[in-house]
């Protein structure tokens, strides 16, 4: 769960990172009174607000207002905004980037750092970032500080301060249970500060029961794509026509992978995971039926989710309605004979193996 | 022979008073496992199918002699569950349940590993060898024993590779489902080592997805260590960048991870990557 910048300053505030003065507001007149000149930025889940206009100046009151005004309600590559962060301006010497994240590989926190913040840090030649694994018994200690700091080059002056952002940061992914936390840029101020200029921090989804507070943030999900989320469904909108349902993500994707091979284009993934419950099926048919899909394509591969569950909740969802979409139905594994006979008795179009599954739905959405 | 588990496998099932763990403790033991034990904080004395409860795996450990653990306790309290069978001497560890808070699953790994125990997973249906013992979710059904080993991210999508394995009259020596979680306690890695090593064991089908750098990791290892025939089956072809695809794993960021970068890294180690996940069967010959 992706946080706003304003929010993601609060957390590394509450870690003892130096963040700048700031408020947040929603509308113009919210803005009261500034001391000194101030950024005003838009809160939007999504990179390059500054190139889009979501970022700029202001130097008094009249002027913030008129800024905010204009950034609030902008559209940031297809993100509304609805709150800007009103933020006392810095004076910047030098810009830094630190970033922690989970590494795969080696099943642990990488620290990153490098001296050329205020980038995309995609765009910084490898030989310029620092990427420490830290091995989890171990934790992140002052060695590893040292090491960024030596890396970074900053002088003395700073050099404390940094260690001493290094190690909060740290504490921010494992107290917060983060899976990304990212200061770019970490400024150095004209005045000898390092202070995080901008924030980005991901709070792993798997892990809010220990973190209720974050629970009424809002995510970066679609209308249909939120409502599944409650009923604890994934499904992912995509830009085709075809509706895939199918029991999980491996086996999911495969399906998807094989419709674009028979020159088909799935609209909307639907994974039911390792449910058996025929009313979670019925839900996810519904929404499935909401999303508009030119073509369903249902592909089970029964196990904990038997066969004959997925075919009683499809059922029930179409109960009462007229549904024109035609539906490829393929259903294998447990109890697969009792959920083909509901199905075929409900005129959708059987299919035996998923290959010719994907080729009828394709067929079908091409038409 | 067979890998990770096989006839000598005594199997403790955790969190055996919930629906899962009574379900599959029942399909363990007629796929063919030693089922000795369950564990359930509070409910030690009762009794589950025939299978006797206690309160901690160490009491189970010192009745039964157990030497694995399968993993079905909810996501808050698993990290404790797969800690505290490492602490009572248990050698693997199978943790089904899934949703694991990834610091949760860093920690856990990263003892395994310092007391040389095997965990698989999180959020993987398990291993199964077939005529021999299966510890985890896998359907019984569609397994046939045999002399191909099969290693996966998926769940479903392997039964589906399996399936098709046995309808085209070939068998299987083990099948491992590592999980699709970002840190899992067993790589594709550890796993080609051990079909490398195992004599029933012929050739091999790995089984992958988008996210992360496994697959090319397992690339490497194939093209130096790996005598054995490989197929594959990448998933996620056509999924869209920063999406993430069911599991917490499956997804292309920052431009990495992407399908085409695993299938180049494969077949440039000499394995025959299938275009359907049904065509893996006749790519083993």
């Amino acid at each position: 769960m992706k946080l706003y910048e304003y929010v993601a300053k609060g957390v590394l505030a509450k870690h003892g990172i130096p963040v700048p003065e700031g408020f947040v507001v929603t509308s113009a007149d919210q803005i009261r009174r500034i001391t000194g000149p101030v950024m005003i930025k838009a809160q939007v889940l999504i990179g390059g607000r500054g190139k889009a206009g979501g970022i700029k100046p202001a130097e008094n009151v009249v002027d913030a207002k008129k800024v905010a005004a204009g950034i609030l309600g902008m559209n940031i590559r297809g993100y509304v905004t609805k709150e800007v962060l009103i933020e006392r301006r810095l004076e910047v010497a030098k810009e830094l980037y630190l970033g922690v994240t989970i590494d795969r590989s080696h099943r642990s926190l990488l620290f990153m750092a490098s001296p050329d913040g205020g980038m995309d840090i995609e765009s910084v030649p490898e030989d310029r970032i620092l990427m420490l694994p830290i091995d989890p018994l171990i934790g992140f200690q002052p060695y590893h500080s040292r090491k960024v700091v030596g890396f970074m080059g900053v002088p003395k002056e700073q050099a404390a301060q940094l260690a001493h952002i290094c190690e909060r940061l740290v504490d921010v992914m494992l107290k917060e249970d983060a899976e990304l936390a990212e200061i770019n840029p970490l400024v150095i101020t004209k005045d000898g500060r390092v202070i995080a200029g901008d924030a980005k921090v991901t709070i792993d989804s798997d892990a809010l029961f220990r973190h209720p507070e974050y629970e009424k943030f809002e995510e970066d999900l679609t209308p249909l794509e939120a409502k599944a989320k409650q009923e604890d469904i994934a499904f992912v909108q995509l830009d085709g026509n075809i509706g895939v349902i199918a029991n999980g993500a491996g086996l999911t994707m495969a399906t998807l992978d094989s419709i674009n091979m028979y020159g088909g284009k799935a609209g909307v993934f639907l994974d039911l995971g390792g449910t058996d419950d025929p009313e979670k099926v019925k839900k996810a048919m519904q929404l499935m039926l909401e999303a508009n899909p030119k073509v369903v394509l249902i592909n089970i591969f029964g196990g904990i989710t038997k066969c004959d569950t997925v075919a009683k909740g499809v059922l029930e969802a179409m109960e009462g309605q007229s549904v024109k979409v035609p539906i490829v139905a393929r259903i294998k594994g447990v109890n697969e004979e009792l959920g083909r006979e509901l199905l075929g008795n409900a005129g959708m179009i059987p299919a035996s193996g998923l290959s010719e599954a994907a080729e009828k739905a394709s067929q079908e959405s091409l038409r | 022979m067979a890998v990770m588990v096989d006839d000598k496998t005594k199997l403790i099932v955790q969190g055996i008073t919930g629906y899962q763990g009574r379900y599959h403790s029942q399909a363990m033991r007629e796929f063919g496992t030693k089922v000795v034990a369950g564990t359930s904080p509070g409910k030690g004395g009762e009794s589950v199918n025939d299978i006797p409860v206690f309160n901690s795996v160490a009491e189970a450990v010192e009745s039964t002699g157990a030497n694995t653990s399968c993993v079905f306790v909810p996501a808050p309290f698993c990290k404790d569950a797969a800690l505290e069978a490492i602490d009572a001497g248990i050698k693997t560890v199978v943790i089904v349940t899934e949703h694991l808070p990834v610091m949760d699953a860093i920690h856990v790994v990263a003892v395994a590993n310092a007391r040389g125990i095997s965990v698989i997973g999180p959020n993987c249906p398990g291993i199964a060898s077939p005529g021999k013992a299966k510890v985890g979710i896998l359907p019984n059904k569609i397994f046939k024993e045999g002399n191909i080993g099969v290693v996966s991210k998926s769940g479903t999508l392997t039964y589906e590779i399996v399936n098709a394995i046995t309808e085209h009259g070939l068998g299987q020596s083990t099948c491992v489902g590592i999980g699709g979680d970002r840190v899992s306690g067993t790589s594709f890695i550890d796993i080609l080592e051990r079909f490398q090593k195992d004599k029933q064991t012929k050739k091999i089908v790995l089984v992958g997805e988008i996210g992360g750098t496994a697959e090319e990791e397992a690339a490497e290892f194939i093209s130096k260590h790996i005598q054995k025939p490989v197929v594959a089956y990448i998933a996620g072809r056509t999924a869209p960048p920063g999406k993430r695809m069911g599991h917490a794993g499956a997804i292309i960021a920052r431009g990495r991870g992407t399908a085409e970068s695993k299938i180049k890294a494969l077949e440039a180690a000499g394995v025959k990557v299938a275009k359907f996940p049904t065509d893996v069967p006749e790519l083993l010959g």
